[in-house]
């Protein structure tokens, strides 16, 4: 038996490093599914929210897209309301007892995740697309575009590279917080590294290592999404074609630089 | 004035919870027309310009185009829009496009025209706004004055048959303003309709074939502006041009 701290760290790692492994994937995977259909719901329910009441819309438009509104308010205030932790039990055993189905733990915490994931997401895109200066609305408008291809073409583009750093906290949360899924034995991390530390009754250096672990992930998780910030906003300069004969020469002329492409 | 009728305005008013804005406001605009909308602060000038391609919704009163009433005429006021273009205080180019994007997004997504097709009629406009060497910049690499002539070219771009102007020079710096006069000039040279809301009193009387005075939401006086500066008719034009003419 090892004698020492990091000597116990070693010979855990060697011992139950593939099991502390594979939690982390659990998690990772949890995590980034997660996050992902969460922000695809807070997604579609922002967009949702922010559908303007015009005077002229008929009532019962009126009607249907205030209900809808109501509803999803609601789904947001609950899920937003409540600790993961309870909604992971709820839901699990919920659905067992009452609509007698039997899903399988990883699907519960998918689900969890997803949809809690979904009401923060919500308020942070209606906070991006609200963001957007009014003025880029009305000149869509003016030109002639209706309220679906202002919001595709010219304020969700903006609106959701404003969110990027709210989603980046929204995954690195959620790595950490998957640990609570432990409740209703999903095998992630957290759930492997308590079952590996009962073995030898070393707490401290398993966690340890698990510690070390969710940093790793959660470090790079920031790091990729600040590099997918920076590939959003484009190249800093652009190429003159020729010579802008009405600019006023003191002004600053930027230098021609490497072709590039536009979007159309 | 056998000249085409393009856009009446028709006892318009606007209202703003308990204050009003307009008062009943009624105008012709033909084919050719360069109508400068003058009148103080807070008269009511952008408020007009932005009813008459419904940015904002009338109170009272309606817009006609060709004689026909524009709600009644056209099943979606978008069709409407692309027909009087606007050019705003603040430009309001699309952050996230390039130069060429934004002449070429209405065209694609409004007219429905090809990406080919819409390309050409927006390197056309970028080129008479001379914004054409800017193509690929986007709008926060650009000066203000540029800015205003790129988004000149991309209401142009819609080739609409009235081009809307609510202050365009108002949010730039005194060097910047006359390149955009300039080009603006130019397309009041072409025959281009518009209404022009500013106030640069100069150039209003230069370009313009008719002034109308805007003063506390109605029309205080209308007419050529050879008659409206020369001899000013009402009193409150008067102390209003004089307070441009003491400096």
């Amino acid at each position: 038996m090892p004698e020492t701290f990091f000597g116990w760290v070693a010979f855990l790692l060697g011992q139950y490093g593939s099991v502390l492994l594979k939690g982390a994937v659990v998690t990772l995977l949890l995590a980034v599914v997660g996050t992902f259909i969460g922000c695809l719901i807070g997604l579609v329910v922002g967009v949702i929210q922010t559908i303007p009441m015009e005077d002229n819309d008929s009532a019962l438009k009126k009607l249907c897209i205030r209900c809808v509104q109501r509803l999803l308010d609601a789904y947001v205030e609950v899920f937003r309301g409540t600790p993961m932790i309870v909604q992971a039990m709820v839901v699990y055993y919920g659905a067992m007892s009452v609509f007698d189905i039997d899903m399988s733990p990883m699907f519960a915490g998918f689900l969890v995740v997803s949809i809690n994931t979904g009401a923060y997401m919500a308020e942070t895109v209606r906070g991006g697309i609200e963001s957007v200066d009014l003025g880029q609305k009305e000149a869509a408008i003016a030109i002639g575009m209706d309220h679906f291809q202002t919001m595709r073409c010219v304020i969700l583009p903006q609106a959701l590279r404003n969110v990027m750093p709210q989603l980046g906290n929204n995954l690195i949360i959620n790595i950490k917080d998957t640990s609570v899924l432990n409740v209703i034995s999903v095998t992630e991390l957290y759930f492997a590294s308590k079952s590996a530390a009962g073995v030898y009754y070393k707490y401290f250096e398993i966690f340890f290592i698990t510690c070390v672990v969710y940093f790793i992930m959660t470090f790079t998780a920031s790091r990729l999404l600040r590099w997918l910030e920076s590939k959003m906003d484009g190249p800093k300069d652009y190429q003159l074609v020729t010579y802008d004969p009405m600019m006023d020469p003191c002004g600053a002329v930027p230098l021609p630089t490497k072709k590039q492409k536009g979007r159309y | 004035m056998d000249k085409e009728l393009l856009v009446s305005v028709c006892d318009l008013h606007k209202d703003f919870g308990e204050r009003q804005i307009l008062r009943g406001i009624s105008f012709d605009i033909h084919r050719g027309d360069v109508v400068c909308v003058i009148g103080p602060s807070g008269s009511g000038k952008s408020t007009l310009i932005r009813c008459i391609n419904y940015l904002e919704h009338p109170t009272g009163g309606h817009i006609e185009y060709r004689g026909q009433n524009v709600i009644e005429a056209f099943k979606k006021l978008t069709l409407f829009r692309t027909k009087v273009g606007m050019v705003f205080q603040s430009f309001n180019l699309f952050n996230n496009m390039t130069v060429l994007e934004n002449c070429m997004v209405g065209q694609i997504k409004v007219l429905g025209k090809k990406k080919e097709a819409a390309k050409a009629t927006a390197l056309k406009y970028l080129k008479h706004v001379g914004m054409d060497s800017y193509v690929n910049a986007k709008p926060h690499q650009l000066s203000g004055g540029q800015k205003q002539r790129v988004a000149i070219a991309r209401a142009l771009a819609l080739e609409p048959e009235v081009l809307l102007m609510d202050e365009p020079t108002s949010a730039l710096d005194p060097e910047m303003v006359g390149e955009v006069l300039r080009v603006i000039r130019e397309l009041a040279k072409e025959g281009l309709t518009m209404v022009i809301v500013t106030h640069e009193m100069a150039f209003a009387r230069d370009v313009s074939s008719r002034v109308i005075f805007i003063d506390q939401g109605v029309i205080a006086e209308d007419g050529t502006p050879q008659q409206l500066f020369g001899q000013p008719k009402n009193q409150r034009t008067k102390d209003f041009l004089a307070r441009f003419q003491n400096n």
